[in-house]
């Protein structure tokens, strides 16, 4: 073998073997142990302390869905104290490579596992049919799967995303609001049809246009989106995805924006309206206690504002009181029962009635919600 | 006027164009001197990263920040450019794998989101490149928002395209460029250093490359985000090929991917459904057409690839 072909040869060695480490990283990943385990405790009954990990699709920086997520994790280190021990996995590739992750996770004796994204959901089922002392939780999962030891999570959203409707329409002065969509599935055409909702029960003549950038990660695309519904006369933007690439667009006209998934106030202070959010902490406290205390019930869990687990994002400066007191009006409204934002009569917007008057969206229809309410094009 | 759809996808043309712009332009002179870069993603993330650091933490007055953000992209993407010319110009490895691993290493699940998680990038960039109303005329019909309100790194691309074609066609040290992808053994023996040329212009292409970086990362979306260029270097490495590997013709096809990308977005918001899928596959539909009628040999052969691209040069070898 002469210089050159060995040269050659190494270093195309090094090519694949960098190639594997880097494609190794975004699954393997950070681990970070959030209390200590007592001394000498390891193998302490299960009684004592309770190992839990968490599967995140993004970097816990991401300062938005898998930050929120980290903090409900911190927040159960903080409460349960000696008695957990968590774990998380970052930048978790929708793929083949998470069943290994999860696999993985049980082999280090984590009894209770939550994983964050949609696309995990199979490998999450696949591991929970094979580990019947585990409880595997499933962020944003599919309801009524019949696996004893695996539930889902996930909330009203639209709640939250009704009474942005209602600061975005207060906002506009032309009536139109623009909406930034990833993709047009059940969960954000059900948040756009609440956000148009909201919109119209103050300005009935409010019109909410969606623009879909068919990608869950492109912020340059999000952004274009944003400016094509700006020239497109839309005087309010909102966002469907959490970066905050509309929120440049929206900066760039000194437009009002509504955020998604995170508190973005101070980055953008002088057109910052509000902002669903997100509070799993208390959510997950419960499951790792109950699984702790051999109480835990399989559930498919939907929170909503009145259990605090959504909220709206502290209001923007620009956020007139006498809008800030309707929606805390509305809001109170939700929590007690007596406003159903999915109340008949709705039509499509097509025009043809979709839920009659005194009727209301049932729960499992809103699962599933497929058809944009009038007023949304 | 200056709303209607033609100016919005015009408009919108120049902005989403510029780091298209910039990148194909730096990959025409890697590429002029036989160095096929596939790295580009990889060297537009680092650019990006290394802008928006500086734009968030060096605490000087703003145009001084962006000038040195500008000129730390520009080394961070010749630095990473260098990588690639060690091993295809010194060691001779294949230049489609090198360049494939040098965006693995340094784009979105590599290097890049590395970096930005070790410098904890999160806000948005302090300092940005806005766009300038130029002696006030953006409000000019037509001409205003094309002309008059664009951005520096806008302004500056117009610029790169004028001196790169001026380099690459009237100039000495052009030509023997040209020479040296076409033909390095000519090239050598009549005189030409070939491994210097090919190292300085793949390095220039990597820095120009990294100015399409802070393009997303200081004016399009200025909060980093990991891996935001998302595909776009793929899309300047169409485009070369598209512009027949000419600057102006790179720039008028920048602006057309520019305009296609926004296109779809548009009408979608206007009201029209069209597959965003159908639009954005386009460029790439355009430059599959491109290289089957520049290989097909209907058209002149100066409008094919530099003739040595993707080979090594060895001086013993025939």
């Amino acid at each position: 073998m002469d210089r050159r072909t060995f040269l050659l040869g190494s270093l195309s060695a090094a090519a694949l073997a960098t190639t594997g480490c880097v494609t190794n990283k975004a699954a393997t990943t950070s681990t970070s142990t959030a209390a200590a385990p007592a001394a000498g405790a390891s193998s302490a009954a299960a009684a004592d302390s309770i190992k839990a990990a968490w599967v995140y699709v993004g970097p816990i920086n991401d300062g938005g869905w898998t930050a929120s997520h980290d903090a409900g994790r911190k927040y159960v280190a903080e409460k349960m104290g000696s008695k957990v021990i968590t774990t998380y996995k970052e930048n978790v590739p929708e793929g083949a490579q998470v069943a290994q992750v999860i696999e993985d996770l049980v082999k280090d004796g984590n009894k209770i596992i939550f994983a964050t994204s949609f696309g995990f959901g199979d490998a999450m089922k696949a591991s929970a049919k094979k580990h019947a002392d585990v409880k595997f939780l499933h962020g944003t999962g599919a309801w009524h799967d019949p696996i004893p030891n695996f539930g889902t999570y996930y909330g009203a959203t639209e709640e939250a995303k009704y009474l942005a409707g209602i600061a975005a329409a207060k906002a506009s002065k032309s009536g139109n609001i623009g909406f930034v969509a990833p993709f047009l599935i059940p969960e954000v055409i059900r948040h756009i049809n609440a956000l148009a909702i909201g919109a119209r029960a103050v300005n009935p003549a409010a019109k909410v246009k969606v623009v879909e950038i068919k990608s869950w990660f492109d912020p340059t695309k999000e952004r274009q989106a944003a400016d094509s519904l700006i020239t497109q006369g839309c005087d309010v933007i909102c966002n469907g995805g959490d970066s905050p690439a509309p929120g440049e667009a929206a900066k760039a006209k000194n437009l009002p924006w509504v955020g998604y998934d995170s508190d973005q106030s101070a980055n953008f202070p002088d057109i910052w309206l509000t902002a669903p959010i997100y509070n799993w902490g208390p959510y997950y406290l419960k499951q790792v206690q109950s699984a702790l205390d051999g109480t835990w019930k399989k559930e498919d869990y939907y929170g909503n504002l009145k259990d605090g687990f959504n909220a709206l994002a502290p209001f923007g400066k620009i956020v007139t009181a006498d809008t800030k007191a309707l929606i805390e009006e509305k809001k109170a409204k939700i929590i007690d029962g007596s406003l159903d934002i999915f109340a008949g009569p709705l039509k499509d917007n097509k025009g043809a009635e979709k839920v009659a008057s005194g009727a209301t969206v049932s729960a499992d229809d809103r699962q599933a919600m497929s058809w944009l309410v009038e007023g949304v094009s | 006027m200056n709303d209607s759809i033609v100016m919005a996808v015009l408009i919108s043309a120049i902005f989403y164009g510029t780091p298209l712009l910039y990148a194909a332009l730096g990959e025409v002179l890697a590429e002029r001197s036989g160095v096929l870069n596939l790295g580009v993603e990889g060297m537009m993330l680092m650019g990006a990263v290394v802008g928006s650091v500086i734009s968030s933490r060096l605490d000087a007055p703003g145009p001084i920040v962006l000038l040195v953000a500008f000129l730390a992209a520009m080394v961070a993407g010749a630095l990473t450019a260098l990588l690639h010319a060690f091993a295809t110009i010194t060691l001779r490895v294949n230049q489609t794998v090198s360049g494939l691993t040098l965006t693995i290493l340094a784009g979105g699940a590599g290097l890049s989101s590395y970096l930005a998680n070790v410098w904890q990038l999160k806000d948005p960039a302090t300092h940005q490149f806005q766009r300038l109303n130029i002696g006030g005329l953006k409000d000019l019909p037509i001409v205003g928002p094309l002309l008059f309100d664009q951005t520096l790194l806008t302004y500056l691309s117009w610029v790169a395209v004028a001196v790169c074609s001026w380099y690459l066609f009237k100039t000495r040290t052009g030509l023997n460029l040209r020479s040296v992808g076409e033909s390095p053994s000519t090239a050598d023996a009549m005189g030409l250093n070939v491994v210097r040329t090919r190292y300085i212009h793949t390095m220039i292409g990597g820095a120009m490359a990294g100015i399409g970086g802070i393009c997303f990362s200081l004016s399009i979306v200025p909060t980093w985000v990991d891996g935001m260029t998302a595909g776009r270097g793929w899309i300047a490495l169409a485009l070369v090929i598209f512009g027949f590997w000419r600057p102006l013709w790179v720039m008028v096809g920048a602006y057309l991917f520019g305009a296609l990308s926004s296109l779809s977005l548009i009408l979608q918001a206007r009201g029209f459904a069209v597959p965003p899928e159908l639009l954005d596959s386009l460029p790439y539909i355009m430059t599959v057409v491109v290289l089957v009628v520049v290989s097909a040999g209907w058209s002149s052969k100066t409008l094919s690839a530099p003739d040595a691209l993707g080979t090594a040069f060895e001086r013993e070898a025939r």
